[in-house]
């Protein structure tokens, strides 16, 4: 992004200090989730030095993976200017039937595996379906779908645990990890960073990518310019049901096991991980990296002010003020003269 | 007009969707009985459900069952009794999602000589029930609780204490279970209506788990990090202390920590026999709800009120230690016996 050019920057130089922070921040969404991320970082390791310790961190970067996972796929929808309320849904039903696939219908760890991620997928492509097709708001559509995968997931899991220890080990492996130091880094973790990865490229060197963003920032103008924009839409919700379910597969390792009754709040946290990550809830505008940093934000706020010993009411009071702060900023930034 | 033809037609649509379950297959002539319970997808109202099916039919009436959507959901509840009301039941259980929200509601089914039993969870104020059948929590948290003091004294070990508490409401099930465990335990307790205001050093911090797997892992591995030297887990049910097992165990802790626990689910018992948990204290909710059923058919049958258990405000259904490694001066059964009477 640095296209300043001298003249630019003389009329930059005039500028109030409040006007040219939001010029920065417009051109680099990342920058202020990275500074709260940073801030945050440097204020909880004063208040308890063993925050800062990579045993620690390794733990903070566990505990946001599956979040983060499901954040990815989020990310995608909103910066369509759509949103996704089923996402944990998705991902949790996903776990279950997986579990479901090995341990009741036998199947090797592999057929299961890969079925769980079609199923995932096909959830994200009714929601895709429903909103591109039945020209339905995606805040309608993922709420209906929200209560029916959350419902099929109660019938097909019987409310019960799949334990880990009956599942093949392929189901649990993304709960092992390479020691680096004190520092543990799960397979999970692993598989959530190549995703990033990934979607980073897809994002900003792909024509895909620039027809995500084109079709947020203003879905007439992209179909304007040819670009088929219910094509656009039904892909990312259809990826990010894949996303989700292979943030089912994560959560199975990590609990070491298949439990219908978590990720009550997945479906909210996902988002909020994205909003903190600066990413518009308009469309548009916003990047994965942000919503990595996002979800690594709230990380690291609920193990930090646990460590400092504040009230689990008040970790919660933080977080809601930092989401409010965070969207406030991005109505602010939007407002950029250019 | 149009918004009355709406609403008509929302209801019947309604009615196709719930026929099976509501209101078409009544017209049995036998008394309605109502069950309520707080979701349906927790094992542990699935067995109350069971357990109160069970009776229905023993007892010849015929059992409608309601659930919320999600824990907290109240007004599911209260629509729940306004049909139970126009079905003009003879009594219903319910396990409360909101204790004093519920009131005004179960007033206007009192004035239908309804008879309310509240299942598992007192309403607020606890008179607004006729009854309440219920799990004594305080003293499930109470046995575990003198049970890990005996299993330290005797080991000769210094307790350093994890809390794993279930959410930030304070709710009563959650305080009585933490209270009572520190009691059992032989720490003071503060106010008894409300956690966490103990300073005891043995004490080394709380956090919540929502009660699942998810919230118990990342609790335990916040906590442990807080303080490494945490050497007694108490959990306020069985899935909380699975996430945190696997929390200790990939800190390489799982050996010289002691998880104790409240449910007494078949997945939890199991983990009793593994070793996973040390003690847990079981709960009896297919019992609660045969009994709540049996009191209500009686009371359509002859008017019969049910009774407190004496010296407590309400019918106590049982708490039951589990443990394969007993102390002395508490009673136990053993996992073998929880395997036979576990629930979920």
């Amino acid at each position: 992004m640095a296209t300043a050019t001298t003249a630019d920057f003389d009329v930059r130089r005039n500028d109030s200090l409040g006007l040219r922070v939001q010029h920065l921040l417009h051109g680099n969404p990342v920058l202020g989730p990275l500074a709260v991320l940073v801030v945050a970082i440097i204020a909880f390791s004063i208040v308890n030095g063993r925050f800062l310790t990579a045993t620690n961190l390794s733990l903070v970067l566990q505990q946001v993976t599956v979040i983060a996972t499901l954040a990815l796929g989020q990310t995608l929808i909103i910066l369509t200017a759509g949103i996704d309320l089923s996402a944990g849904a998705i991902a949790v039903f996903s776990s279950i039937l997986m579990a479901t696939f090995c341990v009741d219908a036998g199947m090797p760890g592999i057929i299961a595996l890969l079925l769980g991620f079609a199923c995932g997928t096909a959830m994200g492509a009714i929601n895709g379906f429903l909103v591109t097709r039945i020209k339905l708001p995606p805040f309608i559509v993922t709420l209906g779908t929200l209560t029916i995968f959350f419902s099929l997931n109660s019938v097909v899991s019987n409310s019960e645990t799949v334990r880990g220890t009956d599942m093949p080990s392929l189901m649990t492996w993304t709960g092992g990890s390479i020691p680096i130091g004190n520092f543990r880094l799960t397979y999970g973790s692993i598989i959530m960073l190549l995703l990033f990865a990934y979607f980073f490229y897809a994002l900003s060197r792909t024509a895909w990518g620039k027809h995500v963003y084109a079709t947020g920032d203003d879905a007439e103008s992209a179909r304007l310019a040819g670009i088929r924009t219910g094509r656009v839409l039904f892909s990312v919700y259809t990826v990010a049901g894949l996303l989700y379910a292979i943030g089912g597969w994560i959560l199975i390792g990590r609990l070491a096991s298949a439990s219908p009754n978590v990720g009550v709040e997945y479906n909210l946290d996902s988002i909020t991980a994205v909003v903190l990550g600066g990413t518009s809830l308009f469309g548009g505008r916003g990047s994965v990296i942000g919503t990595l940093i996002g979800a690594l934000i709230v990380g690291v706020f609920r193990n930090g002010l646990q460590l400092g010993g504040v009230e689990v009411v008040w970790q919660g009071f933080a977080i809601g003020l930092l989401v409010l702060v965070a969207v406030s900023l991005d109505q602010w930034i939007r407002k950029v003269k250019t | 007009m149009f918004q009355q033809r709406r609403a008509v037609a929302a209801g019947c649509v309604m009615m196709l969707v719930l026929g099976p379950t509501a209101a078409c297959n009544r017209g049995s002539g036998e008394d309605v009985v109502g069950l309520i319970t707080k979701t349906d997808t927790n094992p542990f109202f699935v067995q109350m459900r069971k357990g109160a099916q069970g009776a229905a039919q023993t007892q010849g009436v015929e059992l409608q069952s309601f659930a919320g959507k999600q824990d907290g959901d109240n007004e599911a509840q209260v629509q729940a009794i306004e049909n139970l009301m126009s079905f003009g039941a003879k009594g219903f259980l319910i396990t409360p999602n909101d204790s004093k929200a519920i009131v005004p509601s179960i007033d206007k089914a009192h004035e239908q000589d309804m008879l309310v039993i509240a299942l598992d969870t007192p309403l607020d104020p606890a008179n607004a029930a006729d009854a309440t059948f219920a799990t004594d929590n305080y003293q499930a948290g109470k046995l575990i609780g003198q049970w890990a003091k005996e299993k330290f004294a005797k080991d000769g070990r210094q307790a350093k204490i994890a809390m794993l508490d279930l959410n930030a409401n304070q709710v009563s099930v959650d305080v009585k279970r933490d209270q009572g465990f520190l009691d059992g335990f032989g720490i003071q307790v503060g106010d008894p209506n409300k956690i966490g205001d103990e300073n005891d050093p043995r004490i080394s911090g709380h956090d919540v788990t929502d009660g699942a797997e998810d919230g118990g892992r990342t609790a335990m591995e916040n906590l442990l990090q807080k303080d490494p030297s945490i050497n007694l887990v108490y959990t306020i049910n069985e899935p909380a202390a699975a996430g945190a097992y696997q929390a200790l165990k990939s800190a390489g802790r799982d050996k010289d920590t002691v998880i104790v626990s409240i449910d007494g689910g078949c997945p939890g018992v199991d983990n009793v026999s593994k070793k996973i948990i040390g003690a847990t204290s079981m709960q009896f909710p297919l019992k609660m709800a045969q009994m709540g059923v049996d009191a209500i058919a009686a009371y359509a049958k002859d008017g019969t009120r049910p009774q407190a258990t004496p010296g407590k405000d309400f019918y106590d259904t049982g708490t039951q230690l589990i443990t394969d490694d007993p102390q002395s001066g508490v009673e136990s059964k053993d996992s073998a016996w929880g395997k036979q009477n576990c629930w979920g």
